[in-house]
């Protein structure tokens, strides 16, 4: 239980280009647990999606270290250890809902009543039941995010990778959506690695909060969150909230003094 | 009523065009035959009206250029009124033609597919053989095809066969360079899904790949099954004159028989436009299907 989930030991990534090197991460060291919601927040460039990316095994760092599972982050993704769900729902146009959320399926070789078991379960999670004979041109953008969402959720990953899954979306669903989220969180007990740049959003979630800073990309703070895991959206008008919230604006601002 | 305006709506600018041409036709059919009549009244002595001249351009034998009645006269002649085992029915040539045409447009859409996989899969394919498909187009078709006739008649292979490796000399071109796009056409995060599903390169291909290169693909289609047709009856030309629409279209330049020329070539055209019209169906059928809005 103690060991973490997911544990980046000084790690670098520095990209080469024809203006001289780019330092996307640097030194980062941060521990997350089972069952964690963490956030990664700064202002873009700061590399929290390429953090993200990394542990994916979707970037290979130049330095330090970074096990998932107590694994390789290449191990990991191939014994396919996570759930990343992108930006953009990704969702692909000749295939029904139903048909999206088999698609890892079938690529992982499940059984057709496997797979027609878990697709029910987890349009079941992201409240979409009904929904799986529609096509995503059916759907509008947020109940597509949650199509994606559940596909990401239809194998069995105890981690969920979110890059900006709601960064297109109003606020209004956006809302909406946090709320079923942690509801989603709750139940599956998974551990949670996420993307944004809204404090709110970050603050809302996530049970610890990154700050990172740009140029170099590195972590500024990390901050636990005193919050209650079960909370609903009035816990934004608390005080601890918003104690919290404002941790994470003076994170960012340190981040961007010696700029 | 609204069904008729509909028709027009969709029909009507084909048709006007169609009449433009028609009258433009008969315009240059006038022109360009009446030498001929003046030519004839003069050896006979006569002297012709500007009516009689006109007349007489539209029912020369030989003419200059047919006037399109002409044509529609001998199409119907030589189709609805001749038995289609006739060797004179355009029907039984158009067949012949069509044969070719199909089994070159199958080799040819085969080889392209299979040289666009090779070409996305692989790098060293990827360098060394997209200069050479390029080339090969360079080449005059014409320059090629006889080679191909003879060299094959000479290890025994005649008919049908060099018709369509000629066919799919020309139609590969197109499915090669519109698959090889298509095939790249899914974007980075697709691929980067694929990746965090650790999907082999067989899933990605069949699941991702693919189905993303059907639009190129029906495309492509298009291009590669006209530019078939004029493989099989360039591929018909060197054989001598025996069968089919090109066969036709040599025979007539041989005796100077314009009504046969122009109706093998308008036969050839209607056939083509046929044949890409199924397709263009088809590609309407499969990507609404597919889910992927035209």
């Amino acid at each position: 239980m103690n060991n973490p989930v997911i544990s980046a030991n000084k790690l670098s990534l520095t990209y080469q280009t024809n203006d001289g090197p780019v330092h996307a991460l640097q030194d980062i060291n941060l521990d997350i647990k089972k069952g964690e919601f963490v956030s990664f927040i700064g202002p873009s460039g700061c590399g929290k999606t390429t953090l993200l990316r990394v542990i994916a095994e979707l970037e290979t760092p130049t330095n330090g270290t970074i096990q998932v599972n107590g694994m390789s982050a290449s191990e990991a993704r191939m014994q396919r250890a996570y759930g990343y769900v992108f930006q953009a729902a990704g969702l692909y146009p000749w295939r029904t809902i139903g048909g999206n959320i088999k698609l890892p399926l079938e690529i992982m070789g499940y059984s057709k009543e496997q797979r027609e078991e878990r697709v029910a379960h987890v349009l079941e999670l992201v409240e979409l039941s009904g929904f799986d004979k529609k096509f995503p041109w059916q759907l509008s953008g947020g109940m597509q995010q949650r199509a994606s969402i559940a596909r990401a959720l239809a194998f069995d990953a105890d981690i969920l990778l979110m890059d900006e899954p709601f960064g297109a979306l109003d606020e209004i669903v956006r809302d909406h959506l946090n709320e079923q989220l942690l509801k989603l969180w709750a139940r599956t007990q998974k551990t949670i690695g996420f993307v944004t740049h809204s404090i709110p959003e970050a603050v809302f979630l996530s049970t610890k909060i990154v700050v990172m800073s740009p140029r170099p990309g590195r972590i500024a703070n990390i901050i636990e969150s005193t919050l209650p895991r079960d909370r609903s959206l009035d816990i934004r008008e608390s005080q601890e909230f918003l104690d919290i919230a404002a941790e994470v604006r003076d994170g960012l601002r340190t981040g961007h003094a010696d700029e | 009523m609204n069904k008729l305006r509909f028709f027009w709506h969709k029909m009507g600018p084909v048709v006007t065009v169609l009449l433009v041409i028609i009258a433009i036709w008969y315009v240059a059919t006038v022109w360009l035959n009446s030498a001929w009549a003046y030519d004839k009244a003069k050896r006979a002595d006569t002297t012709i009206s500007f009516s009689q001249m006109v007349s007489d351009t539209m029912i020369q034998d030989k003419p200059l250029l047919p006037a399109p009645h002409q044509i529609i006269k001998e199409i119907y002649k030589t189709t609805v009124l001749k038995k289609v085992t006739s060797k004179r029915s355009l029907i039984w040539h158009g067949w012949i033609t069509l044969s070719a045409t199909l089994l070159g447009f199958a080799f040819g859409t085969t080889f392209g597919i299979l040289l666009a996989i090779g070409i996305v899969y692989s790098r060293a394919m990827d360098m060394s053989v997209m200069p050479w498909v390029i080339t090969s187009q360079t080449i005059p078709i014409l320059a090629v095809a006889p080679m191909i006739i003879v060299v094959l008649n000479a290890v025994g292979i005649s008919g049908l066969l060099p018709k369509a490796i000629i066919s799919m000399y020309l139609s590969f071109f197109p499915v090669v360079v519109g698959m090889v796009k298509g095939l790249r056409s899914p974007d980075q995060m697709q691929i980067d899904q694929m990746r965090t599903w650790s999907a082999s390169k067989n899933s990605s291909f069949w699941k991702l790949r693919l189905p993303s290169s059907m639009p190129y693909l029906f495309a492509s289609l298009k291009i590669g099954i006209a530019a078939s047709l004029v493989g099989a009856i360039v591929g018909e030309l060197p054989t001598g004159a025996v069968a089919g629409l090109g066969a036709r279209l040599l025979a007539g330049s041989y005796y100077g028989q314009t009504i046969q020329i122009w109706s093998a070539l308008i036969c050839a055209a209607i056939l083509a436009a046929s044949l890409v019209a199924i397709i263009g169906t088809i590609e309407k059928y499969t990507l609404r299907r597919m889910g992927i809005q035209l």
